[in-house]
């Protein structure tokens, strides 16, 4: 305030100027999308996670009865538990080294194939590159524990998989290092996160001027050199920002660590969050988020601090100079097979596993007479899976569906409007500090991977919040555990960085001066956001939905401890049919929604121009 | 009647004081432009006086009704002001046709259709983009779709018209033409109009008054010939004229008839105390700087008798004028004749200056302390 005095006249106080002080700022639109976004953000964000912290410092009845302390009581002895005990470096160290060697694994893995491809595709003369340009991110749109699961197929062997994979039938002996593990997550993940690495990069590259290279040409440096001298300076940025962005997704991902961990007690981070939750160790789990959150937050600090800002990535985008292609030459041909064949293994080969698998009635055996429906369309027979039905004639299967559309289209549907109001404040307030408020409180959810997320939630949500004021007891937040609510709410709030990013970008296009234009004429807030922002915001809202659609129909990590059996999602189902032994419904469910997503894409992309690297 | 009058307007943006106590009175019917260089605070006031901004200090009147007072936070809002504005990158809809556009601020004061259409299809054809009514801004040219973002402002028929360098996007003749446009609208029209440009041409040829900022400070408000001939400082003059005044280093002192006396590369020059401005240093010897208009040197071919000496330095023939750089010892000078002209370089010439029409500024404080006679 202090410099604000200084900047008014001093003069005395009047009612007709607090009058007026309240008249502008309830008349300003833009002050109360401010109050209403703060309010939300502070319920549905801030408070979640302050009640998690408290409860990591709270007895749990449970325990109180071991300790002999009270319920409830102030304490430390969660942390002491994880941190410094018998237990800790079962329930937290082990787990994460292996999440923190995983993740480093994945990205700089992601970043070479990623790059590598990227540079092929901006700046060599590959040919057939508009095949490839859709194809390579095939992989990112089917979801990474279907991926697993293919994984599995292949090399699983009969000693633990149960049932032999791929390789074992040809006689391959698969070791089993290979089958589940380290080695596994990070191929798998791998193949899952290097479209990211791809899109980033990419971008950063085409926005490269040519004649910088040329330049170096010019003046007779040797390629390799251009390439360690000038384009690699270049592209850091985006190198740095791939290197983030799938580090701290790597550090929180739940399903292929699930998959293909959990059977040989590999735990990382993220599963042991889950099954502490799952042993009804509550406080414990929400430790180990909190733990996870930190670092998580370290290193997005980390990269704000190297690059600037968040943004910068974003912004590397720009407009492209004159862009010549160098020639492979000789290397032209090998190269060409050998992206084909890496395609074909990242993504026709588990698909075509999957889809194999689920009509294979034993698995393991790959005969032709093996050969069945059943899991499709047979009806329960006694002897298979206790009279489980095909998956297209359960009815469960239908329920499932069509919770999963309504949650992606009631989710896509909330996340994108909010988006879009958010994206209002951001865009508008940009140089206010209320607008930056906004835009760093919308930006929480993305600092917390999302299982640790789902965590927070439960403990927010398992009991209703009242406050007692007068003898009236108030309801702030109700119970919504196990409710199809509650996972509309999660799924809204984790989604809102991306979707407040696509709504910033969308009103940033559209110039102030064509709302202040129709403010002269006399229009107001409402007449100014029918008539103008929206009918000019229509593509983007839509590009915006579909990616948001895509995102929310794949989900598992983030639902996976939230979700009861009425409220059950097809991702979620694949993985219980999984965890059940029964492989080929799960396979069948995965290829429906893969089906789903890729429709998505297909439409978005054609109808509707959406740009998938927006999407995360 | 539309009187706007400006008084103690202070405006920051976070601890940027952009505009500093702004004073100014634009009068009913006055085509007034707001001039300078860019960053100086003038597009922030259009935009107080539109509304689109709050200034933290003073009041704003129009026709003696109060429409800002800071001091009790009353901002009346923009569309109840009276007034219409076009914005430099014309702001037209992309997503409405020209008639549409132009319909808008009738259709938000709810006026009726048939007359919503003859009132739109009359502004379209003042300006003469009556056939254009049906397509969309992008497919127009930027000429017509300043004509259109021009026809949206008058459809309205507001009391005060304010353009926000409305010319800065077309090409070169265009400008020319539009000049004259929007010269003839405001006799037709007779509204008040607000004028933002940094185009000195513009603004001489076009106002009836220039108000000219620099540094977020109203400097000087004057008839643009009288800003022409009697700029109040020193940065005034460099900043109208092309080309640009000349600036010479004097010695100047009071002889005891009060006349003022001047020492420079010119000789010595006594100007009569009538042309003297209240301004007057306070020590007996002062640094002056005399300001000569290149079109008030005048060339003699040979060196001579009562003329000053000089060398051409090079010369360059523009057609209509050619303007002819001159060295008065170590002095540069710019010399402006009419006509193709020509002279050898290093050619020894002499010039002649009518003391009447020189300015002189202090050169300490930067103020005119000694008027030129208006032509």
């Amino acid at each position: 305030m202090g410099t604000k005095q200084r900047r008014e006249n001093a003069r005395p106080f009047s009612w007709v100027r607090v009058g007026n002080w309240l008249k502008n700022a309830f008349s300003n639109p833009y002050n109360l999308l401010v109050i209403i976004s703060v309010v939300a953000l502070a319920l549905l964000v801030v408070w979640p996670l302050l009640q998690m912290i408290v409860t990591t410092f709270q007895l749990a009845p449970a325990e109180a009865r071991r300790t002999r302390g009270t319920a409830g009581e102030w304490t430390l002895y969660y942390w002491q538990r994880i941190l410094n005990s018998t237990v800790s470096s079962n329930m937290l160290y082990r787990p994460l080294l292996h999440s923190l060697m995983i993740a480093l694994c994945v990205s700089v893995g992601s970043i070479l194939l990623g790059g590598i491809i990227a540079w092929l595709m901006v700046r060599s003369d590959l040919p057939c590159k508009k095949f490839f340009s859709l194809a390579v991110i095939i992989p990112y749109m089917i979801p990474s524990w279907c991926k697993s699961m293919a994984w599995i197929s292949v090399f699983k062997t009969p000693r633990i998989g149960g049932s032999a994979g791929f390789l074992s039938f040809l006689g391959v002996a698969v070791p089993e290092w290979l089958a589940y593990g380290p080695v596994a997550i990070i191929c798998v993940l791998i193949i899952h996160y290097y479209a990211y690495a791809y899109l980033l990069m990419s971008a950063a590259l085409s926005s490269i001027n040519s004649e910088l290279e040329e330049m170096g040409e010019i003046v007779g440096a040797p390629r390799s050199m251009m390439l360690r001298r000038i384009t690699f300076p270049l592209v850091l940025p985006a190198i740095l920002s791939s290197f983030i962005l799938i580090f701290s997704k790597a550090m929180g991902t739940f399903g292929v660590p699930a998959f293909l961990g959990m059977k040989v007690s590999y735990y990382t981070i993220s599963t042991m969050l889950y099954s502490s939750i799952k042993q009804q160790q509550t406080a414990v789990a929400y430790t180990i988020s909190l733990i996870l959150i930190a670092i998580a937050a370290v290193v997005i600090f980390i990269n704000q601090r190297a690059l600037g800002t968040r943004k910068s990535y974003a912004t590397i985008g720009g407009k492209g100079g004159r862009s010549n292609v160098l020639s492979l030459r000789k290397w032209k041909v090998p190269i060409t097979i050998a992206l084909f064949v890496f395609l074909g293994c990242a993504v026709l080969l588990p698909i075509g596993i999957l889809v194999l698998q689920s009509l294979m009635l034993k698995l393991g055996d790959f005969s032709l007479s093996n050969l069945t429906l059943h899991y499709w369309t047979g009806e329960g027979v006694k002897e298979i899976f206790n009279s489980e039905p095909g998956v297209l004639v359960n009815p469960q299967f239908y329920q499932v569906l069509g919770n999963s559309l309504k949650l992606v289209v009631v989710a896509s549907f909330i996340a994108t409007i909010f988006g879009q109001l958010i994206g209002y404040v951001n865009s508008r307030g940009r140089h206010l500090r209320s607008g930056r408020l906004v835009e760093q409180l919308v930006f929480i959810p993305y600092l917390i991977p999302s299982i640790a997320f789902g965590a927070m939630y439960l403990s927010m949500f398992s009991t209703a919040k009242t406050v007692t004021i007068f003898g009236q007891t108030i309801t702030l937040m109700p119970s919504l555990y196990g409710t199809f609510a509650l996972l509309v709410l999660v799924t809204v709030v984790k989604n809102l960085p991306f979707s407040s990013r696509a709504g910033t970008a969308n009103m940033l296009q559209i110039s102030v001066e064509l709302e202040e234009a129709a403010h002269v004429q006399g229009a107001g807030f409402f007449k100014r956001f029918g008539r103008i922002v929206l009918p000019l915001s229509k593509k983007g809202f839509m590009s915006g939905f579909m990616l948001i659609f895509m995102a929310i129909m794949k989900e598992l990590d983030l639902l996976v401890i939230l979700i009861s059996p009425s409220t059950q999602t097809m991702p979620y189902m694949a993985y219980s049919y999984m965890s059940g032994g029964m492989e080929q419904y799960s396979n069948v469910v995965a290829i429906l929604m893969f089906l789903v997503v890729f429709l998505i894409y297909w439409i978005a992309n054609r109808f509707f121009n959406a740009d998938i690297s927006q999407g995360f | 009647m539309s009187q706007i009058v400006l008084k103690g307007i202070d405006k920051f943006y976070g601890s940027n004081h952009v505009l500093k106590n702004l004073n100014l009175v634009v009068e009913d019917g006055e085509f007034m432009t707001l001039l300078g260089p860019s960053g100086c605070g003038k597009t922030t006031t259009l935009r107080v006086v539109a509304g689109l901004e709050k200034p933290q200090n003073g009041t704003i009147e129009m026709d003696g009704r109060m429409v800002v007072n800071a001091a009790e936070l009353f901002f009346e809002d923009p569309g109840k002001r009276g007034m219409n504005l076009v914005f430099q990158s014309y702001a037209l809809w992309p997503h409405m046709t020209v008639f549409d556009n132009v319909a808008f601020p009738l259709t938000v004061k709810k006026v009726q259709k048939a007359e919503v259409k003859r009132r739109v299809m009359d502004a379209l054809a003042r300006m003469r983009i009556d056939e254009y009514a049906g397509r969309y801004p992008s497919e127009l040219s930027g000429g017509q779709q300043q004509r259109v973002a021009i026809a949206r402002a008058i459809v309205s028929q507001p009391k005060v018209l304010l353009l926000d360098e409305p010319l800065s996007n077309l090409d070169a003749k265009l400008r020319v033409d539009m000049r004259s446009e929007i010269k003839r609208l405001h006799h037709e029209l007779g509204t008040t109009i607000l004028y933002v440009t940094h185009d000195q041409v513009e603004a001489l040829t076009m106002s009836t008054r220039i108000a000219i900022f620099f540094e977020g400070e109203l400097e000087q408000v004057a008839p643009p010939m009288d800003l022409y001939q009697n700029p109040i400082s020193l940065r005034v003059a460099d900043f109208i004229g092309n080309p640009r005044i000349n600036f010479i280093d004097g010695e100047g002192s009071f002889a005891a008839d009060g006349a003022l006396v001047v020492d420079s590369a010119m000789g010595r020059t006594v100007f009569p105390q009538k042309l003297l401005t209240g301004d007057r240093p306070g020590s007996a010897r002062f640094p002056v700087v005399l300001g000569v208009r290149p079109e008030k040197i005048i060339l003699s071919a040979e060196a001579g008798e009562g003329l000053i000496p000089a060398a051409v330095y090079s010369v360059q023939p523009a057609g209509s004028e050619t303007t002819i750089h001159l060295k008065m010892g170590q002095t540069d000078v710019l010399a402006k004749e009419m006509g193709i002209r020509n002279y050898q370089v290093d050619r020894q010439v002499g010039l002649r200056i009518d003391p009447d029409k020189i300015n002189v500024f202090d050169k300490t404080t930067g103020r005119l302390i000694k008027m030129a006679v208006p032509d």
